[in-house]
């Protein structure tokens, strides 16, 4: 800890004039007071100190649980759905546009998951097949004047491809390897649409991208077809509430299938798996061009949904912000995944306040995660089994 | 029913010979016990047959089928199962998932089917796990199947390994130091088991250090002992054989 204290001071100072040293030893001092107290309250704690208000705290959350978890799992899908769909109705513009954020991080964390959850495999160059997709589809929208709905399937299958190739090279790395490899990948492709400008447009990006476009039955004057361009926040907000909803029934049914199982048993064992009659390459091969779709499917809605794409949403730092979200709520469980993007994008955006700060936060969250719960904060049902025994 | 046969197999790495040209056939119904002191290269064996590593000599032939070349995935495909000497399942999985993942090679259903979950999918999903629960109750493990592999008692995960390599629906099935690490009643318990695989009709090829489990059960031996077959058998002669006796105790 003392040495955190003695990095952060000069850390606190960088100002683009120049070190300023003197002023920021205010707000050192308030941080290490704060940790100062929790540390108190922990060693209280420990001590046995509070013991009057966790213990009834303690009961109260048991018997919670308890009382939810006799509710069926059909209840509280039904009760989530409900609200979602709601959402639009109850909250101002400004919550939908957190809420559409939120989403297109959820898709990617799942398409994510399938590769590091569920396959084992560490990729830090995710974010890739989240511009191919949105890429595909602002060229195919801009020059051919393709409809959404047809795109979507296409850039997920560009995202796909581009998986192939990218895999069929680095497929044969494991670990620490693999993950240096697909960061080069990312930044291939981030250098590419960056500078190809006779088809990217640079670092200009990509404008005049077209809405998603939908028939609706106008019963005004008859019942004819009317088309919409989805242009309303609150209409593309159900847009990617249902990709959402397809990305996790796709990677939950995928998860309980022979696939799934492959793709878990390389994860434990890769020898294991290969000798127990499961083509290794192949199979992670294809748990990376599946994760890649998804992202793909992902890229495709934010063009749609900003209607402009440039290189610059394509950085190292989102696929690190992906993988985080992956890693804080828990490798390979869908609700894990959901949680860590509501926790990584919605929180931000609550404590707008403290924005100078959040990195900070950031880090610190994340370094005391891996510390105290390093399988995350929702991680899959049968691992918790396994450490209560 | 299946044969295995190695003709002259070496294998070298770098200066080392682990095998030289070892001969021996594994025939229909037999249980066959692969012995020799340590560093012999019995589990070097096991990996050349499943492909693990390749020959620098010889081959292995499957049902008139060569071997050589195939990758691990495309010998259990050709009806070769193995477990291993140090106990290596999906230790994160349940002991019924680590059974169904071996059904992999004897299943089709790809992602698509996976996502919409055809009826095909489905069909193929319920005989999966039909298969995999058939060959826990045969390990008499049936009602640990949703236990996580790991927190499996180590007698139990070591039949997990056995009951997994027959899910595959092998012909033959490689099983390297099943004993090991257990007491004298499940030692007899896993003499039970080997006879009842055997009795299935699927050969089993053994490397095993308990000399009761192998005198116990196997029909023939072979012995190794640097690499280089000093002796095959039937137990009673390889008791006898006096070049066994001295790569055993010395001379």
């Amino acid at each position: 800890m003392i040495w955190l204290f003695v990095l952060l001071w000069p850390l606190l100072g960088i100002k683009p004039e120049g070190l300023e040293v003197a002023t920021t030893f205010s707000v050192w001092w308030r941080i290490a007071i704060g940790c100062a107290s929790i540390l108190v309250i922990y060693q209280l704690n420990s001590v046995g100190a509070f013991n009057f208000i966790t213990k009834p705290v303690g009961e109260a959350v048991g018997g919670a649980k308890k009382a939810t978890s006799t509710l069926p799992f059909a209840v509280w899908a039904f009760a989530i759905l409900a609200f979602a769909v709601a959402y639009p109705h109850l909250f101002g513009r400004y919550a939908q546009d957190v809420a559409i954020n939120c989403m297109i991080y959820i898709c990617l964390g799942l398409g994510l998951n399938v590769v590091v959850g569920l396959a084992g495999m560490l990729d830090l160059g995710y974010i890739a097949f989240y511009g191919l997709g949105a890429y595909t589809y602002a060229l195919l929208s801009v020059h051919y004047k393709l409809a959404f709905w047809i795109c979507l399937p296409i850039s997920a299958g560009v995202a796909g491809l581009g998986a192939c190739i990218i895999g069929y090279c680095s497929m044969r790395m494991r670990g620490d390897y693999l993950a240096i490899v697909t960061l080069g990948f990312a930044e291939i492709v981030r250098m590419v649409l960056n500078n190809w400008m006779s088809l990217t447009n640079g670092p200009n990006g990509i404008t005049g991208i077209k809405a998603p476009g939908m028939y609706w039955p106008d019963f005004a004057n008859g019942m004819t077809l009317e088309h919409l361009w989805l242009k309303k926040l609150s209409l593309i907000y159900y847009v990617i509430l249902a990709l959402v909803i397809f990305t996790i029934i796709a990677v939950y049914r995928l998860n309980h299938s022979r696939i799934g199982r492959a793709w878990e048993a390389i994860r434990e064992d890769e020898t294991a798996a290969e000798v127990m009659g499961i083509p290794t390459f192949y199979m992670k091969l294809l748990g990376y061009c599946t994760g890649a779709c998804f992202g793909g499917m992902a890229g495709a809605f934010y063009a749609a949904r900003m209607r402009f794409v440039s290189p610059e949403s394509f950085t190292f730092l989102e696929s690190a912000m992906v993988l985080s979200m992956v890693v804080l709520g828990g490798m390979g469980s869908i609700p894990g995944v959901i949680l860590g993007a509501l926790a990584l994008i919605a929180l931000p955006e609550i404590f707008r306040d403290f924005e100078l700060y959040r990195m900070l936060v950031f880090g610190g969250v994340m370094t005391l995660m891996m510390l105290f719960r390093p399988q995350g904060l929702l991680p899959p049902k049968r691992r918790m089994k396994a450490e209560k025994d | 029913m299946a044969e295995l046969h190695l003709h002259d197999v070496s294998v070298r790495f770098g200066g080392l010979q682990a095998l030289a040209e070892v001969n021996f056939s594994l025939m229909p119904g037999e249980i066959v016990g692969l012995i020799g002191p340590n560093g012999a290269g019995k589990t070097t064996v096991f990996n050349v047959i499943t492909g693990v590593y390749s020959a620098s000599g010889g081959h292995v032939e499957y049902n008139g089928e060569n071997l050589t070349g195939l990758k691990p995935y495309q010998v259990l495909h050709k009806g070769i199962a193995r477990t291993f000497q140090n106990i290596r399942l999906f230790q994160n999985m349940t002991a019924l998932e680590n059974v169904m993942v071996a059904q992999h090679s004897r299943s089709s259903c790809g992602v698509f089917g996976a996502i919409f979950r055809t009826p095909t999918q489905k069909r193929e999903e319920a005989r999966i796990k039909e298969k995999a629960m058939e060959e826990l109750r045969f390990a008499e493990l049936d009602e640990f199947a949703d236990e996580v592999a790991s927190s499996l008692p180590y007698g139990h995960q070591r039949r997990l390994e056995i009951a997994r390599a027959l899910a595959s629906e092998p012909s033959s099935i490689l099983l390297d130091e099943p004993a090991a690490g257990l007491n004298p009643a499940e030692s007899s318990e896993l003499m039970e088991t080997i006879r009842k695989i055997s009795e299935r009709g699927i050969n089993v090829l053994m490397v095993e250090h308990d000399m009761k489990v192998v005198m116990g059960i196997c029909q023939r031996l072979v012995v190794l002992d640097h690499g280089v077959m000093i002796a095959k058998g039937n137990p009673e002669e390889i008791q006898k054989n006096p070049a066994v006796i001295e790569a055993y105790l010395g001379n």
